[in-house]
């Protein structure tokens, strides 16, 4: 345990460092390269709260991402081209602030997680994972044929989004922000598996007959943490849409979902660090295998079968030994 | 709208049933007697069209790019299992999703690496190309149909194999008990590898099959697979009828969906809208009916457990 300690404190600190680095040197492709892999990392941090300590495969996690990222889209859509989005019950003309727009994802994704959640929680197993992809399926396809924004060729906003005191369109700026909103979120996730909630929810996990004979409801501690994660990965989707400056229906598609478990694998499941590190070793693959050869996806498969074969507990338990009671 | 539509579109949704029920049944077997999510099975469909689409460039029979198809898919199951999936059997499933991702990865680079980015194609052959006229006088696709014979055949050697042989009475052990059907004396190891080239033979041949409607090209296998899983999902993991059952309720749910459902908008709303909504509705159409059928029976149509 003291061990995984140094070892994410050292992750956390190269990870900004990097940057920094890059910075000085004045590299910014590598700061927008960091922060892709801090909002993925964020994204697959919400996922692992269900994915680890719910042991709730999700399979369609790219749902919140891309409501987080349509969130964004919608509302400076609408304050971009000064068309009031008229609600019914009210008018509203859109904003380009980040964090109204980042309640509203939040907000979004956490009700769409709380009735995918409830819906898809009768069923567990592979069947769990196969009702989720369905859900995220729907929004993939609504999202293509939702042509007043965009359809299949999504929407682009011109200019980032603003947050009060930064200029968000300096990359180690933006950097800054992704990253306080990972740490915030580690931070979250760090307290919450420590808490009442979470050592319920990891008996939930591992006997849910137990839980409920103490008389807790393991389906409930279930569907909250599907929520915060969904929240979580909502937020992300809303970062990752501002870093590119652009949303479309691909951010809805299985691949992603499929992605962010990858992600978490790589790393380590339930590992409070693990879908960092697996966010900052993919992208990088992809970074460095991509500049080297073409077909470098036959490489990334080699080393991700290599640490399923080799490293069972993904990196950080080939770093810091297996999963200790946490 | 006419019945001669109609019956045309029902033909179709089956065809591509059939089609689906090939992917799906080495799918559900796989999953049923080993315990293992292969992800790379949509590969092996890859696989099974390159290969038809390369025999049948060079000879030019489609009969051979066919076996082709069977035994390059049968070899690359045999060559992954015994070097990659073996050791998945007993890992958590999100091993085995990490891994067969990876296998994703290596086939459909390795392809592309062979065959270049460029889509193949596999021609119909002269003897099964040309319409059709069917009693009723409704002139159909002579491929298309012979797709549904083939299927259908298929599926019920795929029945007698299961019900009828030894082998299927040790596949039908191995799901049940694995401990109890190796301490009978069975190599076990032997029949999951059997098991495994069956399936990939299935999927190598429907890839072929379809390979000569669609393009033969890399990630052709993906959308597939992920249809395939629907399937087995509706069906009810294991189930070999549930396979058939599901299979054959994707493909006509998709079909006539995407040909009726705008038809149907289009009474009520402006064409532009019911097009657009129709199309959308249609492709969520089958995850609509997956999720429903999860809901209302949550380990599908016919399975029996988790």
């Amino acid at each position: 345990m003291i061990r995984e300690r140094y070892v994410n404190a050292a992750l956390l600190a190269g990870l900004l460092a990097v940057p920094l680095y890059a910075l000085l040197v004045d590299e910014p492709f590598t700061i927008t390269l960091a922060t892709r892999a801090v909002i993925l990392a964020l994204a697959a941090v919400g996922l692992n709260i269900a994915l680890g300590w719910g042991g709730l495969v999700s399979f369609g996690h790219a749902a919140f991402f891309g409501i987080g990222g349509y969130s964004m889209g919608i509302l400076a859509f609408h304050a971009q081209n000064f068309m009031p989005l008229d609600l019914g019950f009210m008018v509203f003309d859109g904003t380009k602030s980040m964090p109204v727009i980042w309640l509203v994802a939040i907000i979004t994704s956490a009700l769409a997680a709380f009735l995918i959640g409830l819906l898809s929680l009768r069923t567990s197993g592979v069947y769990f994972i196969m009702i989720t992809l369905a859900f995220a399926q729907m929004f993939y396809y609504f999202a293509i044929s939702w042509s007043r924004y965009g359809g299949e060729d999504g929407i682009s906003i011109y200019i980032r989004n603003d947050f009060p005191g930064l200029n968000t369109l300096v990359p180690i700026q933006f950097f800054g922000i992704c990253f306080a909103a990972l740490v915030l979120a580690l931070w979250l996730n760090a307290r919450l598996v420590a808490s009442p909630f979470g050592l319920a929810l990891n008996a939930a996990r591992q006997v849910p007959v137990r839980v409920q004979t103490v008389g807790l409801d393991p389906t409930r501690l279930k569907l909250v943490a599907f929520v915060i994660s969904g929240a979580i990965t909502g937020l992300a989707g809303a970062l990752f849409a501002d870093l590119n400056r652009f949303v479309s229906p691909s951010m809805f598609s299985w691949h992603l979902s499929g992605e962010l478990i990858v992600l978490i694998i790589l790393g380590g499941v339930g590992r409070l660090m693990g879908p960092v590190l697996g966010a900052v070793l993919f992208v990088a693959l992809e970074h460095f295998l991509g500049g080297l050869t073409t077909h470098w996806h036959i490489a990334l498969g080699a080393i991700l079968l290599g640490v399923v074969l080799f490293a069972r507990g993904g990196v950080i338990g080939l770093l810091c030994g297996p999963k200790g009671q946490s | 709208m006419s019945t001669i539509l109609i019956i045309e579109q029902v033909l179709n949704g089956l065809q591509s049933g059939v089609m689906l029920f090939l992917m799906a049944a080495g799918l559900t077997l796989i999953f049923g007697v080993m315990g293992l999510i292969n992800l790379a099975h949509g590969s092996l469909y890859m696989v099974g069209a390159f290969a038809a689409a390369a025999v049948a460039g060079v000879t030019g029979s489609f009969l051979l790019a066919v076996l082709a198809a069977l035994a390059a898919a049968a070899a690359a199951g045999v060559l992954v299992e015994t070097l990659v999936i073996r050791r998945l059997y007993a890992a958590d499933h999100l091993d085995q999703v990490l891994a067969t991702f990876a296998l994703i990865l290596i086939f459909s680079e390795g392809t592309r690496l062979i065959f270049g980015s460029f889509p193949l194609y596999l021609d119909i052959p002269s003897w099964l190309s040309g319409p059709v006229t069917l009693p009723g006088g409704i002139q159909y696709p002579l491929y298309r149909l012979a797709l549904i014979g083939v299927g259908l055949v298929v599926a019920m050697l795929l029945w007698a194999l299961i019900e009828r042989t030894r082998i299927g009475i040790q596949i039908r052990a191995g799901e049940n008990d694995r401990e109890m059907i190796a301490a009978l004396g069975v190599d076990i190891s032997k029949l999951y590898t059997l098991v495994f080239a069956l399936g990939a033979a299935l999927a190598g041949l429907a890839g072929a099959l379809v390979g000569a409607i669609q393009s033969v090209q890399v990630g052709m296998g993906e959308p597939v697979l992920i249809l395939a899983f629907v399937t087995i999902v509706i069906g009810g993991i294991g189930s070999i009828k549930g396979a058939f059952v599901g299979a054959i309720l994707v493909g006509l749910t998709q079909t006539l969906g995407s040909v009726f459902l705008p038809v149907l908008f289009r009474l009520f709303l402006d064409p532009a809208t019911a097009m657009s909504l129709g199309a959308s509705l249609a492709n969520m159409a089958v995850y609509i009916l997956m999720s429903l059928v999860l809901i209302f029976r949550p380990t599908g149509l016919m399975g029996a457990r988790a």
